[in-house]
């Protein structure tokens, strides 16, 4: 008889199933930081491309010539510091409210049952399949000072004026919520779906109340969907670049819109690989913490 | 399972608000898409004139045309390399750089896109610098950057489906005298069919939605959809965006309800015929 189960453990042959998505992940997603850092040492000139050569060989001699000069130019101008604190800011605040409107929508898609699950389930992502860029434009158009949400607030004599609401950080914020709520929603969805419901009829029996079952079994239970959730907010939200761009004007300072500035605007490319870097190395953190939970729940438990 | 006691209260009210605030922003756009006056917000009875200005708009209509053919090119590599890489998380068992290939897996999914775009585009320049490939950037640029990224997504979906598959139906099957090939093809496949369109469609809306990183990787000579969009809305409201939108919204609601439909008869089925 052939041993059933463990015929992927045989050497040899898994590599060809390995080795076409390790080697493209290598090549056009690994190696392209090492470029970054690569390029963030050397100097902007104006040539194509706009940046100096690392190593000469000249003569037989090999020049190294490595700059730290962004890196400084980094601290010494405020705006720097100032764009990736605002940023850290934005984003983590962003993620909390995220959370805070999430987590009852997570919890009750859970509870619910059969088709109307999948209903809830469904009107939950497809916002997400629209373009991400049309939602925020949407807010553009209610936001306005002529926009849909002044006109009626002036109708109905609640204010004389309209109210100043794009080109604010209130507007970065809702624009972030509308478009990043689906990614909290999902994960944490995921996580509470597998709840068992004994234990919270259980912790009933013993006499809990919704409040205490809810702090000493729901809520440690699917910790690792929450974390999950808002990592998949906070995130791509600290480099977020079209948000701050089109709801937030120029009051809102975040890192992504320099970084875009730095390299569209300025043409200094290793300034602007300077920022990614000191992005990737504040993100590395957060990035590891999502890696653990969701590395786990791809790999499946057992 | 337990009987699961329904969803409470409080849920109910949160759900109602979260749908609330999801969809009146698209059904304002829809509505105002139908607006006959140039002034987008100034309702001056219904025309779908914009609708004709966006199909006669050819710098709109070019890059649509661009961003559908690299979303469908993207979508469908990615649903390969996806699903080989969800095979390799959930079938092989630990080889030595396990970890660093599920890192590389798990960390396009939240990478910030200005990231991910400046870094490919510094090795597009390293390369053609170099090697004197890509000689330009355009469509092959933005394809390699978007199949990057979006077989992160595809390999999520497709792990948790091949996840949940019931392995003794590939063991019975290997049993009978089935290569792996063969088990893979003729049990494993048409299993997992359902979560692979799902992966498609989730990468070619990725692909069709990205903005950021196909500014970077792009040459001036390529242009996509949002970036039109973008170069449009910046400078204010418009009314091609906003049938633009509307038709976008619509048809992807024509989807998911088609979607919707389908999982329930699934649903159905499956209650009919347990196991």
């Amino acid at each position: 008889m052939k041993p059933a189960g463990r015929r992927w453990r045989l050497p040899g042959q898994h590599w060809l199933l390995v080795i076409p998505p390790y080697l493209w992940l290598l090549l056009f997603f690994l190696a392209p930081f090492a470029i970054v850092f690569k390029i963030s040492l050397a100097e902007s000139t104006i040539a194509q491309p706009p940046y100096t050569a690392l190593y000469e060989y000249v003569n037989d001699v090999l020049t190294l010539r490595l700059s730290f000069s962004n890196y400084l130019f980094l601290l010494t101008d405020s705006l720097y510091f100032d764009a990736y604190v605002s940023s850290l800011r934005i984003a983590a605040i962003s993620t909390l409210i995220c959370l805070v409107i999430g987590y009852p929508i997570a919890y009750g898609i859970a509870r619910a049952q059969g088709p109307m699950q999948s209903l809830l389930l469904m009107l939950v992502v497809l916002p997400s399949w629209t373009s991400f860029l049309i939602r925020i434009y949407a807010w553009m158009g209610i936001l306005r000072n002529n926009g849909i949400i002044n006109t009626v607030l002036m109708a109905l004599g609640v204010v004389d004026e309209p109210v100043r609401m794009m080109n604010t950080e209130l507007a970065v914020y809702i624009g972030i919520v509308y478009t990043y709520l689906p990614f909290l929603v999902l994960p944490l969805y995921s996580n509470l779906v597998k709840l068992d419901n004994r234990l919270l009829e259980a912790a009933t029996d013993l006499g809990a109340g919704p409040v205490s079952r809810f702090l000493r079994i729901t809520l440690p239970l699917s910790m690792g969907g929450v974390i999950a959730g808002c990592m998949l907010v906070f995130i791509p939200v600290v480099g977020e670049f079209v948000i701050p761009e089109l709801l937030g004007g120029s009051e809102t300072l975040m890192i992504g819109k320099v970084l875009w500035g730095e390299f569209f605007n300025n043409r200094d490319w290793p300034v602007a690989s300077a920022v990614a870097t000191v992005m990737l190395v504040v993100l590395l953190i957060p990035i590891s913490l999502f890696h653990r939970y969701q590395f786990r729940e791809m790999e499946g438990e057992d | 399972m337990a009987q699961s006691p329904g969803i409470p209260r409080f849920s109910r009210i949160c759900l109602s608000l979260g749908f609330f605030f999801l969809y009146a922003p698209m059904v304002v756009l829809i509505v105002y898409s139908f607006n006959a006056s140039e002034r987008v917000n100034i309702w001056a009875g219904f025309s779908t004139r914009w609708y004709g200005e966006l199909f006669r708009d050819d710098a709109m209509m070019s890059a649509m045309w661009m961003s559908l053919r690299l979303a469908f090119a993207t979508a469908t590599v990615s649903v390969v390399f996806g699903t080989l890489a969800a095979l390799v998380l959930t079938r092989v068992r630990n080889f030595r750089t396990k970890t660093l290939f599920g890192g590389m897996v798990t960390a396009p999914l939240v990478m910030p896109d200005v990231i991910t775009g400046l870094s490919l585009l510094l090795l597009f320049v390293g390369m053609a610098n170099t090697l004197g490939w890509p000689a330009e950037r355009g469509f092959l640029t933005i394809w390699i950057a978007h199949v990057t990224f979006c077989m992160a997504f595809v390999t999520v979906v497709m792990s948790s489906r091949l996840r949940e598959l019931d392995r003794s139906l590939e063991e019975a099957a290997m049993d009978l005298g089935a290569s792996r090939l063969g088990t893979f093809f003729q049990i494993t496949l048409p299993i997992i069919t359902p979560a692979l369109a799902s992966g498609w469609l989730l990468a070619f809306t990725l692909s069709l939605d990205d903005l950021v990183i196909a500014s970077f990787v792009a040459g001036p000579a390529s242009t996509t959809l949002p970036m039109v969009v973008f170069s449009s809305v910046r400078l204010g409201l418009s009314p091609q965006v906003n049938a633009l939108a509307a038709l976008l919204i619509l048809s992807v609601t024509a989807v998911g309800m088609l979607a919707y439909l389908m999982t329930l008869r699934d649903e159905r089925r499956r209650q009919r015929q347990p196991g």
